[in-house]
């Protein structure tokens, strides 16, 4: 078994038991890496991150002053800031931008000892589902349907990280999810994802989408590898007004997949007209998985669910058109003059010409909800259906401790298939979108394959600050969800 | 409600983002068809709810009033497009 095969906690394990060094590790995944360029997942190789880490962590196991994820190198998506490593967000707007600073969730992984191998590819300012609203190209699958070698959409907008963690050129990998950006490409290649509660990962030095529903997280091969990472990546930060200052739970040591006395919520308004048989028919399976784990499955009601999608589509729009006015050609990035012009000429060439076909498409819904007179019509009215879906799910987990859904109501799709159609788009969050409103700890596991041979996922909802409910139920789909085969190496 | 042509040019300015006329065109049926779709929030009775501002209840902080800009400001104009004597440069404001 080579190393890349391994997971975050046997390469672990493996390593603190002196069977390989932490070298051999980076030199391995660094050549994976190298090997997998037809992937398009990294924009941004970091070899030498990854084998300075391997160095600190062997001579660490000589001093026995492991850290939690020495030995570990990872992947990071490109909204993380990285000190002195090229940030671009997926987008030409950054340019050759390098942070003189790191986010804090990148800083906190780096001092829990981990490496990096690069930074990943993603949907321009993480707005999109398929990878191709990417400046630098979309990211490739390494899955591909049964019989057919059609390019498939890794889907977003970590692509990048879900392609890299599923094709073994990264054991784990940060994401970032605003409106299901971690847990549908989770799903659509056959990997976990796991988006905590908001406010438990700090924000800090994350390019911004929007602001009151980004939230970081891992994404990684199994559950106890996501909440290994999770461990690593949240906790207070004083730097992100939003961060929640409360403790970080021992997930891993916490993780039992023994779920007697736990009450698993079925919502009836996520059973959607023309949603795959397949798709219902794996989430049917993922209810009987967790009663053979002990749980009891109960029919909850979320009343507002279908307005989840449309009120997500004005506050993230909203909030993106806000965070996006800094893009202004002064401070960083690119910057576009116009011959004879002024000020204002320059900033509107600049972001003509810097930002992509969906982020403008967005900006301008945005701007739109947002302008006078019509504020109130969409944006208020959009917070108070927020406010509904919030209380939707309070009164659901008055009656269950986790919700059970699908994670997106289909396999991954192949490149061009859905990108004439932003809505046809949208609606692959359907699912997803609703926890984000909600800012509930929300995980995606992977529950089998379709017909086409492609992963599916199941998409595990819990109540606020109870990750380990999540991640023990994942852990119960995990243990009775037939394995899945890995890509063949095609690239 | 669906925008107009005008309208969009003039989002587009709110926005500043410069558009052709083309561009313009091809994104008025692709807004109306957003807005038409998420003005199904119209259904929904929302009256005495008040908007969600913050989705996790929290009390937000003070902080100690000082300055806390890193002290870095060289390295913070390194990225800038034209930086001079310390400062961003910008093309002329005023005629």
């Amino acid at each position: 078994m080579s190393l890349t095969d391994k997971t975050i906690a046997e390469l672990r394990d493996g390593f603190r038991a002196g069977d390989f060094s932490a070298r051999e590790i980076a030199e391995e995944f660094n050549a994976a890496v190298d090997a997998a360029d037809a992937l398009n997942a990294y924009l941004v190789k970091t070899p030498e991150l990854a084998l300075e880490a391997a160095e600190a962590a062997d001579k660490a196991r000589g001093s026995d002053s492991l850290k939690p994820l020495s030995g570990i190198p990872l992947g990071m998506k490109d909204l993380f800031a990285t000190e002195g490593v090229l940030t671009s967000a997926g987008s030409k707007m950054l340019g050759n931008f390098l942070p003189p600073y790191e986010s804090t969730v990148s800083a906190n992984l780096k001092a829990a000892g981990a490496g990096m191998l690069g930074k990943l590819n993603m949907d321009e300012f993480a707005m999109g589902s398929s990878n191709e609203t990417c400046a630098h190209g979309p990211v490739i699958s390494p899955w591909r349907r049964e019989g057919s070698n059609a390019a498939i959409t890794p889907g977003g907008s970590s692509g990048g990280s879900a392609s890299a963690v599923s094709a073994r050129i990264a054991p784990g990998a940060t994401g970032t999810d605003t409106g299901g950006s971690i847990r549908q490409p989770a799903a659509f290649t056959g990997i976990c994802g796991i988006k905590p509660t908001y406010g438990r990962c700090s924000r800090w030095g994350i390019v911004s989408f929007a602001s009151s529903l980004d939230q970081a997280g891992p994404m990684a091969r199994t559950v106890r590898d996501c909440a290994i990472m999770l461990e690593a990546m949240c906790g207070f930060d004083p730097k992100d007004s939003t961060s929640l200052d409360v403790e970080v739970p021992q997930w891993e040591a916490g993780l039992s997949s023994d779920l007697k006395g736990k009450k698993v919520g079925i919502p009836r308004e996520y059973r959607i007209d023309g949603t795959p048989g397949e798709i219902n028919a794996l989430w049917d399976q993922g209810v009987e998985w967790l009663r053979d784990a002990g749980a009891e499955p109960v029919e909850i009601s979320l009343p507002h669910s279908k307005y989840a999608l449309p009120t997500y589509y004005i506050i993230a729009p909203a909030e993106a058109s806000s965070n996006l006015a800094r893009y202004d050609g002064v401070r960083y990035g690119l910057r576009e003059v116009v011959e004879g012009g002024g000020l204002h000429d320059m900033y509107k060439a600049t972001r003509a010409e810097g930002f992509g076909d969906e982020v403008k498409r967005r900006i301008m819904i945005g701007t739109y909800v947002l302008s006078a007179g019509f504020y109130d019509a969409y944006f208020t009215k959009a917070q108070k259906v927020r406010a509904l879906i919030k209380q939707d799910f309070r009164k659901a987990f008055e009656q269950c401790d986790m919700i059970l859904t699908p994670t997106a109501p289909s396999a991954a799709f192949a490149l061009g298939e859905k990108s004439d159609d932003p809505i046809a788009m949208y609606l692959n969050d359907v699912f997803a979108v609703p926890a984000s409103l909600a800012g509930l700890p929300a995980m995606s596991v992977p529950g089998g394959v379709n017909g086409d041979g492609l992963p599916l996922g199941l998409h595990l909802i819990g109540n606020e600050l109870d990750e380990q409910t999540v991640l023990n139920a994942g852990l119960a789909i995990e243990e009775r969800a037939p394995s899945i085969e890995l890509p063949k190496k095609w690239w | 409600m669906s925008v107009t042509q005008e309208q969009v040019r003039h989002i587009a300015n709110l926005a500043r983002i410069e558009m052709s006329e083309e561009e313009t065109e091809r994104l008025l049926p692709e807004l109306n068809k957003i807005l038409g779709w998420v003005e199904q929030l119209g259904e929904v009775d929302t009256d005495g709810v008040e908007p969600l501002t913050a989705v996790i209840d929290q009390q937000l902080r003070f902080r100690d009033d000082e300055v806390t800009d890193g002290d870095i400001r060289d390295k913070v104009l390194e990225n800038a497009p034209d930086a001079q004597h310390g400062f961003f440069a910008v093309p002329k404001v005023i005629e």
